[in-house]
């Protein structure tokens, strides 16, 4: 039953482009696939691992430069930025890894926080490389969104299957031991730091990957978005704690609702509510965050037999 | 495929009572581990044999885990030297000493709590193997092994201590330690429970598997052993056979007081 369901949704989500012919629609997807990639990776790291980091936008600010600088200083293709913005993330994630994973736990976090916010500030007053706030503009390469719609549906299918498969792997089982526990992990045998690297190096390079997409589609990049930590880091966070954290589809669940919810405030529920309403999604996000926490504090996903049961009752 | 039944020595010997031929396979020469101001374990050395049981007792305090900490290098020692196989192990990281044959339980366990007792043991066997498949059938065998057959789809989180205690030994057999260091994993269990832990160390044993065992309860300890280490404040008091350690006045000052010594 599941072996099918799966061929279908993908089938369904190839169709998609050619059943709603709306570019806004289209736009909406996109985003989303972006983000179900960079959430899979992230989920990769805190879910499975138990490293939690605050500081992903790290990554994504990182393959979004890539790709940026390959067309502003080299005069290249931004597209190359597609291949070399997760190796470029990677070399900065074994950076990360090196100095954060002296900490754990909480002060892990904190330290990938204060990582992202480094890296941002960086980015912001290393002008003659990064142009600062001014930002790189590009010019896009497609006009229809539609080659955009299956390179990112590309990205976040593999990032997906990839993070599924490793975790049916030796790798897998080592990850979850040493999110449960990092001692008793060291004592069976399992280079805590060298996995702990492992998990971190994949996530960002999806991640890179993702931000390096990011550019290309977007056209434009400047500190203030890619390093964001509420932007990014924390959308990341939001993304996978609201759709389930170590689960295969919660990060895309999650991606898919947290795009339609910003969406809905952006656009002040369509228009339909008063302007202010727009100014709101930050403290819409964090009620969300604050439902899912004190009722699914598995997200959408781990928590489905709950929500079914709700659902079943009320029928 | 690296299984249970391969690699495992069970030496004829083992019923002769001459251990003088037999090689040490694991020697502290004189460790010491200071804490700041306060000496935990102060020159502490003794020999364990190939294929026996050896106790390691003492009042609570005494240094019985640092020992084993030591042993793990989740602790490095202050001064002196450990040698496990004929190599010295000192300044090996924690998972290179288990990779070479050492594997401890933790006196207070450990479970891999979302994890099922099934996957907690294979994520150990995995330290020998990277099929799954071949892991995943280690697992069961040492489930049946230790008698945790009927609860290996259960989370390790919600389990009896007794149960807990038992997959704490399992997971530390699931590496194919050539020595095992168990750490009171009798304490806690009810009698018939405690029977039971009796039965699955010497079975343990009849695999060739060399146990160094700290133990409080002295009915245990006392049966299974073939020698026992007795510290006090991290000092040597006594070692020997468990009859000549449990007459050993300073044995007895240690645990009773003096007036009984």
């Amino acid at each position: 039953m599941k072996s099918i369901k799966i061929p279908i949704l993908i089938l369904l989500f190839i169709a998609f482009p050619l059943i709603i012919r709306s570019d806004y629609y289209l736009h909406l997807m996109i985003i989303a696939l972006m983000w179900v990639t960079v959430g899979t990776a992230w989920n990769l790291l805190a879910g499975y691992t138990g490293q939690v980091s605050f500081g992903h936008a790290i990554f994504f600010g990182t393959g979004a430069y890539t790709a940026g600088l390959l067309a502003s200083k080299l005069k290249i293709s931004a597209w190359w930025g597609m291949l070399l913005g997760g190796p470029c993330a990677i070399i900065i994630a074994a950076f990360v890894g090196w100095v954060c994973f002296r900490l754990r736990g909480p002060y892990f976090a904190l330290a990938t926080l204060a990582g992202g916010e480094i890296i941002r500030l960086v980015a912001v007053n290393w002008e003659s490389l990064t142009k600062g706030m001014v930002g790189i503009l590009l010019m896009p390469t497609f006009k229809s969104k539609l080659p955009y719609y299956y390179i990112a549906l590309g990205i976040a299918i593999l990032a997906m299957l990839k993070v599924h498969f490793l975790m049916k792997t030796k790798y897998g089982y080592w990850f979850l031991a040493i999110r449960e526990d990092q001692d008793a992990a060291e004592a069976i045998g399992i280079n805590t730091s060298l996995y702990k690297n492992i998990s971190l190096l994949v996530s960002a390079f999806f991640t890179g990957t993702a931000g390096a997409f990011y550019t290309n589609y977007m056209g434009f990049i400047d500190p203030s978005v890619v390093f964001s930590l509420h932007y990014i880091s924390i959308m990341t966070i939001l993304v996978v704690i609201v759709g389930g954290v170590a689960t295969t589809f919660g990060p895309a669940i999650g991606a898919f609702i947290m795009v339609g919810v910003q969406e809905l405030f952006r656009s002040s529920i369509f228009g339909l509510a008063p302007k202010w309403v727009s100014q709101a999604h930050a403290l819409a996000f964090g009620l969300l965050v604050v439902f899912v926490i004190m009722f699914m504090a598995n997200g959408i996903v781990g928590d489905w037999h709950k929500i079914s049961r709700i659902f079943r009752r009320a029928r | 495929m690296v299984l249970w039944e391969i690699g495992i020595r069970y030496p004829e010997y083992l019923e002769e009572p001459d251990r003088s031929l037999i090689m040490a396979i694991l020697e502290l020469k004189g460790v010491t581990k200071d804490f700041g101001g306060l000496r935990a374990v102060d020159n502490v050395s003794f020999k364990v044999q190939e294929g026996e049981i050896f106790g390691l007792i003492g009042p609570n305090g005494a240094g019985k885990t640092t020992i084993f900490n030591l042993i793990h290098n989740v602790y490095t020692p202050t001064s002196g030297d450990i040698i496990f196989a004929g190599r010295s192990i000192k300044g090996l990281k924690t998972h290179q000493i288990c990779r070479l044959g050492i594997a401890r339980t933790f006196q207070i366990v450990k479970p891999l709590g979302r994890l099922s007792v099934l996957d907690n043991v294979a994520v150990s066997a995995f330290l020998r193997t990277d099929n799954v498949r071949d892991a995943k059938t280690l697992a069961q065998e040492v489930l049946n092994f230790t008698g945790l057959t009927s609860v290996a789809h259960m989370p390790a989180k919600g389990l009896p201590i007794g149960i807990r205690k038992r997959l704490e030994i399992a997971r530390a057999l699931a590496t194919q330690p050539r020595l095992l260091l168990l750490d009171e994993t009798s304490a806690g269990l009810n009698p018939t429970e405690l029977e039971e832990a009796i039965a699955l160390i010497k079975k343990i044993r009849e695999k060739g598997i060399t146990i160094l065992i700290i133990e409080h309860i002295m009915k245990v300890i006392m049966s299974i052993s073939d020698r026992i280490h007795a510290i006090n404040f991290g000092v040597t008091i006594a070692e020997g056979p468990p009859e000549m350690v449990a007459k050993d006045p300073k044995v007895i000052e240690a645990y009773l007081g003096e007036a009984y010594a």
